[in-house]
C-alpha cells in the first residue's frame, strides 16, 4: 500500500508530541493574553470616560507626584529587562544563572509593588479613597488591576523558582518560564500604556 | 460567622419559591439515591467527574444545558400564566418582585446556562473529531472549564432557596443594580454566576483556537475544514473577545456594589450608561456566539441529508467571518433610545443592516443546498428546516428595528421580545437540537427515536409560533416589556394566545423526554454499528459510535474538502492500519471539579459576605492550580495492543452491520 493511496499515517510514538505541546502552550498563553489586553482596554475606556468626574474632588493634577512614578517605572521596566537575561540565561541551560536572574526580577516587581502599595496608601489616608469620585475609581482600579496582575506574577515566580530548583530546567519548567516571561513583558507594556495615559496626559 | 446568612435568607413565605425549593431538593434525593442503589458512585467519580476526555466533558455539558432548559422553560411558563391573568382587578398569582426575579433569571440562564453550555458541548464532542485530533489542545484546562460554568450554574439554582436572585433584569443595568437600589443578595448571585461561567467560557475559547489551528490531521488545510469546525473557530473568537468586556463591567459594578466606587452610581461621578456600552459591546457578540454555532450544524445537517456537498463553501466561510467582525460594530442598536444622537445612531444602524448581509448568503446558501439533491427527511432535518422558514422573520424584523426611528418606537416593547426570541429559539435552540438529535448516535451509540423527535419538532415549531406572533402584534400595540401587570384588556386576548402557545411547547419538551426515554428502551435495536449512520461526509463519522478514547487510532490523512465523503467515494474509507502505536493519553483527574467547587464557595461566601471563607477557597484554588502544575505524571500510554484490540472490535461490528445492510 503506497503512501498516496493509504490515508491512514500511523502517529509516531516516543515523547508525547512534547515539542507540539510547547508550542501549542505558548500560542494558547498568547490568546489568553490578548483576552486580558481587552480587558486593560475596557477599564482604560473607563478610565478615560471617568478621568473628569472629580466630584468636586482633586483631579489628576492635584494628586500624582511624576518623579515618584518614574522611579516605580524604572524599578518596572529594569526588571523586564533583568527577566530577558534570565531566559537566555535559560536558553543556555544555566540554572543557577536562571534562578539569580529571577530573583532580581522578583525584587525588583515587589518594589514596585510596594511604592504602588504606598502611593495608594497615602492617597486613601489622605481620604481620597476610590469611593469619592468617578474619577478615583477608574483610577484605582486601572492601576490596581495591573499591581493585582503584577502581583499574581511576582507569586508565579516564587512558584517557578521553586520549580526550578527541585526539579531543574526540565522541558516543562522551560515552558513554564518562557510563558511567565510572556506574562512579564506584557505587564510592562501595559505599564507604559498606564503611565503614559493616566500619569502623564493627568499631569502635564 | 456566616456574614449575611441566616435562616430568613430561605422564602418561606413564597409558597412558589418554596414549591421549587422543595421539589428540586426531592429530586436531588431521587437521583442521589439512584446512584448509590446501583453503586455508580465510582464509576461517575472515576469515569466522568474526573474526566479530561472531551467528548465525556461534552457529554455534561449538554446534560448542564438540558436541565437548564427546564428550568428556564418553567420561569416562562410561570410569566406567561401570570401575564394571561394580570390586567385590571387581577394582579396575577405572581407578586411583583417574584416576578422580577423569573424574567431576570429566564434570561440569565437561557443565555448563560443553556445556550452556552449547549454549544460549548457539541463543539466539544465533534469539533476534534472532525479536524482528525485525538483531544483538544488543553485537556484538563477543558476539564475545568466545564466545572466553572456548572458551579456557575448551581448558584443560580441555589438563589432559589437562599436568599433571591436579580430583579434587575438578564441585563443589570445600572443604577438599579447598585448597592442603593437593589441591597439584597439577588444581584450578587447575578454578577458572581456570571462571572465565573465567563471565566469558563474564555478557558474554552482559548482551547478551541488551539486545537483547531494547531491540531488538523494532515492535509487538512484551512479551506478543507468542515463548516461546523470553522464556525466554532469563528464563535471562539468571538468568545475570546468579548468576554473579557463582560468580566470588565461586571468587575466595576461588583466594586461599586462591594467598595462603595462610583463607575456606573447616580452619584460622585458615577456614569450610568458606560455600564451599558460595556454590557453591550459583549452582548452583541454574545448573540453571535449563541448563533454561529447553530448555522454551522444547520450547514452539516443540510449536506448531509440532501446528499450534496454544501453549496458555496466558500461563501459560507467568508460571511461567518465577516459576521464576527462586524458583530463588533453594532452593540449601539441596544440602546438607540439612551441618547447617544442620530450621527452615532446612524453608524450603528446601518452597521446592524450590513451584518444582515452574510446571514442572507448563509441562507442561500442552504437552499441551494437542497436544491436539486436527494433530500431525506430525519429529525435533524425538519428542525433545519423549521430553523430556515421561522428565523428569516426574526432576521427582518430585526432589519427593521435596525432602523432608529423604527426603534424609537418599538425599543422595550413585546416586538423586540419578539423578534430576539424569532432568531434565539428557531435559530440557536433549534440549531442545537437538530445537532444534539444528529451526533447523538456518535456520542453515546445508538439513535433517538423518530416518531418522538418529529413529535418534539412540530410541537416546537407550532408552539413557537403561537408563543411569539401575538408578542410582535401587542408590540406594535405598544405593550412593552417585563410587565407584572397592565391595564390595557385589549392586550389579553395576545397573551392568552401565547400562554397556549407555552403550554404546546412544553408539550414539545414532554415528546423530548419521552423520546429519550423510548430511544434508551430500545437502545439495543437502535444501536449504531457502523459508527456513520446518517451517510455522512466528514472525519467524526469515520468512528466507532461511541468512538474510543483516543478518537483515531490512526491519523487520518486528508486529501479534500468532506474528507470522509471523498474516502468513500475513493474506494478508501475503512482501512485497518497495518500495524498500531502506542498512544499516550492524558489522565484524569480530580483537580477541574475540585477547583469548581471552590469557585462556587468563593462565590457563595462573596454573595453572603462570609469573609473567611472566601479567603479559604481563594487559597485553596492558588493551591490546587500550584500542585496541578507541578504534577509530572498526567500521561498515561494505551499499549499498541490494546488499541489493536479495541480496532479489530470495531471492524467487525462494521463487517457485521454491513452484513446486515447487503443482505
Amino acid at each position: 500500500m503506497t503512501s498516496e493511496a493509504s490515508n491512514i499515517e500511523a502517529v509516531h510514538s516516543g515523547a508525547f508530541e512534547e515539542d507540539h505541546s510547547v508550542t501549542n502552550q505558548a500560542l494558547g498563553f498568547w490568546l489568553y493574553l490578548m483576552s486580558d489586553l481587552v480587558i486593560f482596554s475596557a477599564i482604560f475606556a473607563t478610565y478615560a470616560v471617568l478621568v473628569n468626574n472629580t466630584a468636586g474632588g482633586p483631579s489628576a493634577k492635584d494628586l500624582f507626584h511624576l518623579p515618584y512614578v518614574f522611579a516605580e517605572t524604572m524599578l518596572l521596566l529594569f526588571s523586564s529587562a533583568t527577566c530577558g537575561m534570565a531566559i537566555l540565561a535559560l536558553q543556555s541551560g544555566k540554572r543557577n544563572l536562571v534562578l539569580a536572574w529571577f530573583a532580581v526580577t522578583f525584587l525588583l516587581g515587589l518594589g514596585f509593588i510596594v511604592m504602588e502599595i504606598h502611593e495608594f496608601r497615602s492617597l486613601i489616608l489622605e481620604g481620597h479613597g476610590p469611593e469619592h469620585s468617578g474619577f478615583l475609581s477608574a483610577f484605582f482600579t486601572l492601576v490596581g488591576t495591573h499591581g493585582a496582575h503584577v502581583t499574581c506574577g511576582l507569586i508565579w515566580m516564587a512558584v517557578m523558582m521553586g520549580q526550578v530548583i527541585i526539579k531543574g530546567l526540565t522541558i516543562p519548567v522551560q515552558s513554564r518560564l518562557t510563558r511567565l516571561s510572556m506574562f512579564w513583558h506584557f505587564l510592562d507594556i501595559v505599564w507604559v500604556a498606564v503611565f503614559t495615559i493616566v500619569y502623564l496626559m493627568g499631569v502635564l | 460567622m456566616l456574614g449575611k446568612l441566616s435562616f430568613s435568607a430561605v422564602p418561606y413565605e413564597d409558597p412558589i419559591a418554596m414549591g421549587a425549593v422543595v421539589g428540586s431538593i426531592l429530586l436531588g434525593f431521587v437521583i442521589l439515591g439512584l446512584i448509590t442503589y446501583y453503586r455508580k458512585w465510582t464509576y461517575l467519580w472515576a469515569e466522568w467527574l474526573t474526566s479530561v476526555d472531551h467528548k465525556r466533558i461534552g457529554i455534561m455539558y449538554i446534560v448542564l444545558a438540558l436541565v437548564m432548559l427546564l428550568r428556564g422553560f418553567s420561569d416562562a411558563i410561570l410569566m406567561r400564566a401570570h401575564q394571561a391573568m394580570a390586567t385590571g382587578m387581577s394582579q396575577g398569582f405572581l407578586p411583583p418582585d417574584h416576578f422580577n426575579q423569573i424574567f431576570s433569571a429566564h434570561g440569565s440562564i437561557m443565555v448563560i446556562f443553556v445556550a452556552m453550555p449547549f454549544l460549548s458541548g457539541l463543539i466539544n464532542i465533534v469539533v476534534p473529531q472532525q479536524i482528525g485530533a485525538r483531544d483538544v489542545a488543553f485537556p484538563f484546562l477543558n476539564s475545568f472549564s466545564f466545572w466553572l460554568t456548572a458551579a456557575g450554574a448551581l448558584l443560580v439554582m441555589l438563589s432559589l432557596g437562599l436568599g433571591e436572585f436579580s430583579k434587575a433584569g438578564w441585563s443589570g443595568y445600572t443604577p438599579l443594580t447598585e448597592m442603593e437600589y437593589s441591597p439584597d443578595t439577588g444581584v450578587d448571585y447575578w454578577l458572581w454566576s456570571l462571572q465565573i461561567a465567563g471565566l469558563g467560557s474564555l478557558l474554552t475559547s482559548v482551547n478551541f483556537i488551539v486545537t483547531i489551528l494547531k491540531m488538523r490531521a494532515p492535509g487538512m488545510k484551512l479551506m478543507r475544514m468542515p463548516i461546523f469546525t470553522w464556525n466554532s473557530l469563528c464563535t471562539s473568537i468571538l468568545i475570546l473577545f468579548s468576554f473579557p468586556v463582560l468580566t470588565a463591567a461586571l468587575t466595576m459594578l461588583t466594586l461599586d456594589r462591594y467598595l462603595g466606587m462610583h463607575f456606573f452610581s447616580n452619584t460622585h461621578g458615577g456614569n450610568t450608561m458606560m455600564y451599558v456600552n460595556l454590557f453591550w459591546m459583549w452582548g452583541h457578540p454574545e448573540v453571535y456566539i449563541v448563533v454561529l454555532p447553530a448555522f454551522g450544524i444547520f450547514s452539516e445537517v443540510t449536506a448531509t441529508y440532501s446528499g450534496k456537498p454544501l453549496f458555496g463553501y466558500a461563501s459560507m466561510v467568508w460571511s461567518t467571518i465577516a459576521i464576527t467582525i462586524l458583530s463588533f460594530c453594532v452593540w449601539v442598536h441596544h440602546f438607540f433610545t439612551m441618547g447617544a444622537g442620530p450621527n452615532v445612531n446612524l453608524f450603528f444602524g446601518i452597521a446592524t443592516m450590513i451584518i444582515a448581509v452574510p446571514t442572507g448568503v448563509k441562507i442561500f446558501n442552504w437552499l441551494f443546498t437542497m436544491y436539486r439533491g436527494l433530500v431525506r427527511f430525519d429529525t435533524p432535518m425538519f428542525w433545519a428546516v423549521g430553523f430556515i422558514s421561522t428565523f428569516v422573520i426574526g432576521g427582518m424584523t430585526g432589519v427593521l428595528l435596525a432602523a432608529p426611528p423604527a426603534d424609537f418606537v418599538l425599543h422595550n416593547s413585546l416586538f423586540l421580545i419578539a423578534h430576539f426570541h424569532n432568531v434565539l429559539i428557531p435559530g440557536a435552540l433549534f440549531g442545537y437540537l437538530a445537532g444534539f438529535t444528529y451526533w447523538f448516535p456518535k456520542a453515546i451509540g445508538f439513535t433517538l427515536n423518530e416518531k418522538w423527535g418529529r413529535r418534539a419538532f412540530w410541537s416546537w415549531l407550532i408552539g413557537f409560533y403561537l408563543a411569539f406572533i401575538p408578542l410582535y402584534i401587542l408590540g406594535f400595540m405598544g405593550m412593552p416589556r417585563r410587565l407584572a401587570h397592565y391595564d390595557n384588556p385589549a392586550w389579553q386576548p395576545y397573551l392568552l394566545i401565547a400562554a397556549v402557545g407555552t403550554a404546546v411547547i412544553a408539550f414539545g419538551v414532554l415528546c423530548q423526554i419521552i423520546q429519550l426515554i423510548v430511544s434508551i428502551k430500545q437502545r439495543h435495536t437502535n444501536r449504531d454499528l457502523t459508527g456513520d449512520p446518517w451517510n455522512g461526509r466528514t472525519l467524526e463519522w469515520t468512528t466507532a459510535s461511541p468512538p474510543p478514547v483516543y478518537n483515531f487510532a490512526g491519523i487520518p490523512v486528508v486529501h479534500a474538502l468532506d474528507a470522509f465523503m471523498d474516502m468513500k467515494e475513493k474506494g478508501i474509507a475503512y482501512h485497518k492500519p497495518n500495524r498500531f502505536e502506542d498512544i499516550h493519553m492524558p489522565r484524569n483527574t480530580a483537580c477541574g471539579f475540585i477547583l469548581g467547587m471552590l469557585a462556587f464557595s468563593f462565590c457563595f461566601a462573596m454573595i453572603w459576605y462570609i469573609w473567611w471563607l472566601a479567603i479559604f477557597s481563594a487559597l485553596a484554588m492558588l493551591f490546587t492550580v500550584i500542585a496541578r502544575a507541578s504534577d509530572e505524571d498526567i500521561h498515561y500510554i494505551l499499549p499498541a495492543a490494546e488499541v489493536e484490540r479495541i480496532e479489530n472490535e470495531r471492524f467487525r461490528q462494521l463487517a457485521v452491520a454491513t452484513d446486515r445492510a447487503a443482505i
